[in-house]
């Protein structure tokens, strides 16, 4: 059967991505919310929150174009990105998140702009992931996809 | 989604008619627990909302503070707990917590990402029940419930308390005999009360335990009223018990006036740094008025525009006043604020039905009656403790007073006190006093839930209460008021000459008091009293013979017409529907409040039930005549007798204008029954 195959490549292309810290334990809140009635739900807040924090990269993108520094309001701008990353749990952007806070709260420039770098990074890397990994779920049928015991 | 936010939120709509019928609810609980989420992320709302619904509440969705706002206001009542981002873009969510505190004392959950220690010890200064740092787990949201029960036990056990002395105090009364003199009757009662309260405390804990008391909303008029009790007594001078009788709301108790003048003293403090903020703070309270007071007679209407009007000054003047400290202990109790915690009592057991069927029922079976009286006098006690208000013995003995006799016309300032303690609770939380003037109604709303009321008059039949009869009326004037007072409302119409008071209670009748309804029950018969008012009143009338019912609903109307009692006479109103049985004993001097008051209440029937002390109470504390109900003293050891005179509401009333002119005199007095009945913040 073919599903079989799609399920174990799924089950383990899941795994992996807890196993390299891309995800944490809040992605498995996601997947226990996502039921009958909201057959994909995790995928329908993940698609909602890049399409939200896009608008958040860009302002922070900006903001660290601009001059003078304004450092109150970059770490307004991650501090709203990381609730929104750690809620659907972005355990590598999370962190490039806070990181960045920090620079922001010693006023460091230099720091803020290498660290966003990185957070794009893995930003862009999980969303790839994330998205290979709806499709073969949906590709692997419909069957629970992230059921877990309770 | 399943409901976003928006003017008019619709979501709120399948909240409101998943839970009707207590009982259902009352058996599913938490399930079905009202939850509003607001929150700029639309991720985290998202979650949140798929989280809470796995929990089986009933969620509705905010991005924006204001919109949040606008929908509790709109759904006085409709939700159970709100849960809030700490930072969002149109407004800090600390300030949104602090109005939701005020108006409408629900519990707020504050969530953020931020941990630290100074973002969290934030929420608790700015009074949020809980912190929750992003993300959210599921775990944390299941048991927000208790935030919920535990706010309603509270302010139920402060309801209890001031009731539980009141209805000793009452008791006593009707033993004793009429005619105390305030003096006598504080040594009788006292005692008499320790032994009740301890008695009515037990009974009324086991249930308040398993009961979720109704919690009062503090809708926008009624907080108005609130804030023109208190910017009348003073900042540094408002107590609860005081603001209580000045609010004068049926069904409000001590406890209610209290947390919520608790919440106020916070807001003005913030609020002194910022002087703006009063323009903020206006608003949401004067924008609900005309909503629940439907039938408000035009009276009415003035009288909020008036308190509105009113309520800005204090709000400022309260800023500046906070400086120089809250909470004195000043014996009065204002007496308005107490038909407000009385109304709202009664509000409150409709609204709360859904979770507050078992208080509800554990009101009925304790004291039915002892809604108006509880009230009070349960908030006596706990305002006194929370605002350092020595008055607030008073204030229950007041309430005592009234039951046992609104024969007293004296005893209007007991009437007032009554109603005070009953407000207190959820008027004195916030101290937001200032806010009365614009919306006498509203006070209805938070103090006492509608349901209250109408329980009262349809479980009552206890003669207790408000004499059995009188109760009838209530049920069926409560039924129709629900949400916002439903009693008197009806019955207003019909009483001659009462031009205000019941439709004011409509407002009234709106409050959800949280947890009074325990109290209320035993208060009921003077709460009773003033949310029917009129219903009381043509009860009363018809079968009790008290004239001065009649007259001083009659009376009431002519309080309000003080030109410069306006906001007065609506506080009148609303305590005179209070306290209608209370105030009705108020002295003659303030007849014209107390005829407010009576009005409010329907006193006669308050007053012969018995309630009549607690409504006398509240009717006193709604009129400065709390000192005349000191001398005089009406109770009527009749048990139905709660307006011995016709004065109580004319004392009520009269006390009331007298408040605004000067509360000194009555204050005195009413300390003397231990419940301030402090002239009826007019």
């Amino acid at each position: 059967m073919e599903r079989n195959p799609l399920r174990r490549q799924l089950q383990m292309m899941r795994k992996s991505f807890f196993d390299q810290g891309y995800l944490d334990d809040q992605f498995v809140q996601l997947e226990e919310l996502q039921d009958e009635a909201n057959p994909n739900f995790v995928e329908e807040v993940v698609t909602l929150y890049y399409r939200d924090s896009s608008r958040l990269i860009l302002s922070i993108e900006q903001a660290l174009e601009r001059k003078p520094f304004d450092f109150n309001k970059l770490d307004a701008y991650m501090h709203q990105f990381k609730g929104s990353s750690s809620s659907i749990g972005a355990k590598k952007v999370k962190a490039e998140s806070t990181l960045f806070r920090e620079y922001c709260k010693s006023g460091n420039k230099e720091g803020c702009m290498r660290c966003f770098q990185q957070l794009k990074k893995e930003y862009a890397t999980l969303r790839k992931k994330l998205e290979a990994y709806f499709q073969l779920a949906r590709q692997a049928g419909p069957m629970e996809t992230a059921c877990r015991p309770k | 989604m399943n409901f976003s936010c928006g003017r008019g939120a619709m979501s709120i709509t399948s909240s409101s008619a998943a839970w009707k019928p207590a009982d259902a609810v009352a058996d599913q609980f938490p399930a079905g627990l009202r939850v509003l989420v607001v929150d700029d992320d639309p991720t985290c709302l998202m979650i949140l909302e798929k989280m809470l619904r796995t929990c089986l509440y009933e969620v509705t969705k905010c991005n924006r503070a204001e919109t949040a706002l606008s929908i509790l206001r709109e759904n006085k009542n409709g939700f159970d707990v709100v849960i809030s981002d700490v930072h969002m873009p149109d407004m800090d969510g600390f300030k949104l917590l602090e109005h939701i505190g005020l108006e409408m004392d629900l519990p707020v959950i504050m969530m953020s990402a931020d941990d630290g220690k100074h973002v969290v010890m934030k929420g608790v200064t700015h009074g949020a029940c809980d912190y929750l740092i992003k993300p959210v787990r599921i775990e944390a949201l299941k048991n927000i419930w208790q935030h919920v029960v535990r706010k309603r036990k509270n302010e139920w056990k402060e309801f209890e308390q001031s009731g539980s002395v009141e209805e000793g105090d009452r008791q006593l009364k009707q033993s004793e005999d009429a005619d105390y003199s305030s003096s006598a009757n504080e040594g009788n009662w006292r005692g008499s009360k320790k032994r009740k309260d301890d008695e009515e405390e037990t009974d009324e804990r086991d249930d308040t335990s398993t009961l979720k008391k109704p919690r009062v909303v503090w809708s926008v008029e009624l907080h108005q009223q609130f804030v023109a009790a208190v910017n009348q007594l003073g900042i540094d001078k408002a107590v609860p018990k005081k603001i209580l009788e000045m609010m004068n709301v049926p069904g409000l108790t001590r406890e209610n006036v209290a947390s919520h003048l608790q919440k106020y003293r916070l807001y003005l403090r913030r609020l002194s740094g910022v002087s703006q903020h009063q323009s903020n703070l206006n608003p949401p309270f004067i924008s609900p008025q005309g909503a629940t007071f439907g039938p408000l007679s035009s009276l009415n209407g003035l009288d909020l525009q008036a308190l509105a009007a009113t309520g800005q000054l204090p709000t400022q003047s309260l800023a500046r006043l906070q400086a120089a400290g809250l909470g004195r202990p000043t014996a009065k109790s204002s007496i308005p604020m107490t038909l407000v915690d009385q109304r709202n009592t009664f509000s409150f057991e409709n609204p709360k039905l859904r979770f507050g069927g078992q208080q509800q029922q554990h009101m009925n079976n304790k004291q039915q009656i002892n809604l108006l009286h509880g009230i009070p006098t349960n908030m006596e006690p706990k305002q006194l403790d929370n605002l350092q208000h020595s008055g607030q013995s008073i204030g229950n003995m007041n309430m005592q007073v009234a039951s046992h006799g609104a024969q007293n016309n004296q005893n209007n300032s007991l009437l007032m006190q009554m109603g005070q303690p009953q407000s207190r609770g959820q008027v004195l939380g916030d101290t937001t006093v200032s806010q009365s003037p614009g919306h006498p109604s509203s006070m209805g709303q938070p103090i006492l839930s509608n349901g209250m009321a109408a329980n009262f008059a349809s479980r009552n039949g206890i003669p207790e209460n408000i004499g059995g009869p009188s109760y009838n009326t209530v049920s069926q004037a409560s039924s129709t008021l629900n949400l916002p007072l439903n009693f008197p409302m009806n019955h207003a119409s019909e009483l001659p000459g009462n031009s205000f008071p019941l439709e004011s209670t409509p407002g009234i009748s709106s409050f959800s008091s949280k947890g009074v309804f325990q109290d209320v029950s035993s208060e009921i018969k003077g709460s009773v009293g003033f949310m029917l008012g009129y219903d009381i009143f043509n009860d009363l009338n018809q079968h009790k013979t008290q004239s001065w019912e009649l007259q001083n609903v009659g009376m009431t109307f002519d309080a309000p017409q003080h030109s410069s009692s306006l906001q007065d006479d609506l506080h009148i109103m609303q305590s005179v529907s209070v306290q209608q049985g209370s105030t009705v004993q108020m002295n003659g001097h303030n007849r014209s409040a107390a005829i407010a008051s009576k009005a409010m209440f329907s006193a006669g029937d308050i007053k012969e039930h018995g309630n009549a002390q607690n409504v006398n109470q509240h009717l006193n504390n709604l009129v400065d005549n709390a000192r005349r109900v000191k001398s005089e003293r009406i109770y009527d050891t009749s048990p139905a007798n709660l307006f011995p005179d016709h004065f109580g509401q004319e004392d009520l009333m009269s006390a009331l204008l007298k408040q605004q002119d000067g509360i000194g005199p009555t204050e005195n007095e009413f300390d003397f029954d231990g419940y301030s009945i402090d002239n009826i913040p007019v």
